[in-house]
């Protein structure tokens, strides 16, 4: 294991964080509060309670969800991104690093991020909305498990896009609509029975369910199912980052 | 790292390419059949023109281009199977000019380190960077860099790990000519070190200068590989130009076995001969022309260059 080599990557990518530490924590955490102060207080107190909790604290964890997804994709594709695009890669490529590190690095670095990011959005909700966490390691394993899987999934964004454009387009067009569809603002009961099944195609409603659930014990789907998803997707963006190193796909010429 | 005077040093290679080849996605056979050896501790120089193949060839021994076919080692290591031990040794320099524009020097140099599984060392790191008079702006941010300094600091952040070989893929494009010579000092005192140093140029003058042993790539295909005196004495000339005082028709039939020849229309008699031999035969073909009664009023000698074998070289194979 080139232990330095992880830890120079990983040190470096904190350092960008640190450049750009308006855009990486500042941004998100002012967006979020937004969401609070609409939807929690000026919304909020005219929707009635769902199971018993309060309309502005059932929508917390859906909007850290939303949050660590987007950030945690953009975060990991800009990371590996970069290098491509200005051709520093060739440095990572001619040193003696095997893919698992080049991967702990720059996924370590991202899913850092995301974490110290949720984190601080949840204490962000804390001064907006009364919050309680019924499971706290679930919901820190949840936000874990959710960071290391969506940094990765950054990371293959990252290595699969060819321009800004593409780069943009998957958070901005796919993660958010997916997070916005996937019970952040609402229970999947609300909606018609149809509906409710096309729903359960939406990994974000495992995402969202199961991290609920770690604060509320309310739940659209077990969290048994919650976890087996999360897992499995994980498991998925793993197979296809191992792929991209094997083939050398878009990385190597 | 050992270092030593050069009749030492053993010939022994410590980059072995046999068959290589290289298409690329796009159909372009960049690489035919490259067969190779680099000697440990010297300085290769590999000269082609553009599209030839230098960059591709670096590419694949130094892990950043997957080849077709064929093998590479490094110090005996697979470039495939053995890739960290062989990636070790190496510090690549590469053609084009990339950088992290928002990083400090120092920081860049100090990440090459540790990329390269190297603890940091910051006297180290320090002495590369004075060595490349990047000392100073150690703590400006790259994109602040003269295009000159940009190149310097590709070439600190290779020798950061301290590599035993050293690629450097037109390292003085954009260099000015002081900064030039002291780059090539450098590089000298690398090699005096120990380094084997393998750098491409189209500035020939710069391999004639540097270089110890050279290689000839066209085409995807190695032409000639040798030493750099030998590779002039083989195919270098030297000629003797004498301009006539009376026109000549013909080379007159006494000086037949000479291998003269005409030019000017007749009024220049040209005589070519071996450079390195130990007799020009300059004296002799003097006092011949007296007896035949052919006079001369000036006369001058030119050399072909390593430049003339080179262009001589691809014209050849084009
Ligand atoms: N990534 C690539 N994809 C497709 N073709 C490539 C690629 N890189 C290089 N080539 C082609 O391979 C051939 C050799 O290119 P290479 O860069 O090795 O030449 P070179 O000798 O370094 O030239 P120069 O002196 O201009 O740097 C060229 O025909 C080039 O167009
Ligand atoms: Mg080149």
């Amino acid at each position: 294991m080139n232990l330095h080599a992880i830890r120079a990557i990983y040190l470096y990518e904190m350092a960008r964080t640190g450049r750009t530490l308006l855009q990486s924590i500042v941004a998100p955490v002012v967006t979020t509060s937004l969401y609070f102060i609409v939807f929690g207080a000026a919304i909020g107190t005219r929707i009635a309670e769902i199971e018993g909790v309060a309309y502005g604290a059932f929508i917390v964890p859906g909007l850290v969800m939303l949050m660590l997804l987007t950030q945690s994709v953009s975060n990991a594709s800009f990371g590996i991104f970069m290098p491509r695009f200005t051709g520093t890669f060739y440095e990572i490529l001619s040193a003696p690093v095997s893919a698992l590190e080049i991967v702990i690095g720059y996924v370590g670095a991202a899913t850092t991020k995301s974490v110290v990011l949720g984190l601080v959005i949840l204490a962000t909700a804390s001064l907006f909305v009364p919050l309680r966490i019924a499971h706290p390691a679930w919901m820190l394993g949840f936000l874990l498990l959710t960071a290391v899987t969506f940094s990765l999934l950054g990371f293959i964004i990252g290595v699969w896009a060819e321009g800004f454009e593409q780069l943009q387009f998957v958070p901005l067009l796919i993660i958010t609509p997916l997070t916005f569809l996937g019970g952040t603002f609402y229970s999947i009961d609300v909606l018609p029975p149809a509906w409710q099944t096309v729903t359960l195609f939406n990994p974000v409603v495992y995402l969202v369910s199961g991290f609920r659930w770690s604060f509320y014990e309310i739940a659209d789907v077990r969290v048994g199912v919650s976890l087996a998803m999360t897992a499995a997707f994980l498991a998925a963006c793993l197979a296809a980052v191992w792929w991209i190193f094997k083939t050398g796909y878009r990385l190597k010429a | 790292m050992g270092g030593g005077p050069a009749k030492l040093r053993p010939v022994q290679p410590i980059i072995s390419i046999s068959k290589l080849s290289k298409t690329y996605a796009t159909g372009q056979q960049a690489l035919k059949n490259v067969d190779l050896e680099i000697r440990r501790g010297e300085i290769f120089g590999l000269l082609g023109p553009n599209g030839a193949g230098k960059t591709t060839l670096i590419g694949v021994v130094c892990g950043i281009v997957t080849p077709s076919a064929g093998t590479v080692t490094v110090a005996g290591h697979d470039i495939l199977r053995d890739w960290r031990a062989a990636r070790t040794m190496i510090g690549l320099v590469p053609q084009e000019l990339t950088n992290n524009a928002f990083d400090s020097v120092w920081g860049t140099v100090r990440f090459s380190r540790g990329l390269f599984g190297k603890p940091p060392d910051a006297a180290r790191l320090r002495r590369v960077l004075e060595d490349l008079s990047l000392w100073e702006r150690r703590d400006s941010r790259v994109m602040t860099l003269s295009g000159g300094m940009k190149r310097r600091m590709l070439i600190a952040k290779a020798l950061a790990h301290d590599p035993q070989i050293l690629f450097l893929d037109e390292p003085t494009a954009g260099v000015d000519v002081e900064l030039r010579q002291g780059m090539w000092q450098a590089v000298r005192r690398l090699r005096d070190a120990g380094a084997t140093i393998i750098l491409t140029t189209h500035y020939i003058e710069e391999a004639e200068l540097m270089a110890d042993r050279i290689g000839v790539i066209n085409h995807g295909e190695i032409v000639v590989v040798d030493d750099k005196a030998a590779l002039m004495r083989r195919l270098g000339r030297k000629q003797l130009t004498l301009e006539l005082q009376a026109p000549l028709e013909a080379v007159p039939a006494a000086l037949a076995a000479r291998g003269l020849a005409l030019a000017a229309g007749g009024r220049e008699l040209v005589y070519t001969y071996d450079a390195q031999a130990e007799a020009s035969g300059i004296a002799d073909l003097l006092g011949e022309l007296e007896q035949v009664g052919i006079g001369f009023r000036d006369l001058r000698t030119t050399q072909s260059s390593l430049e003339d074998i080179f262009v001589d070289l691809v014209r050849e194979r084009r």
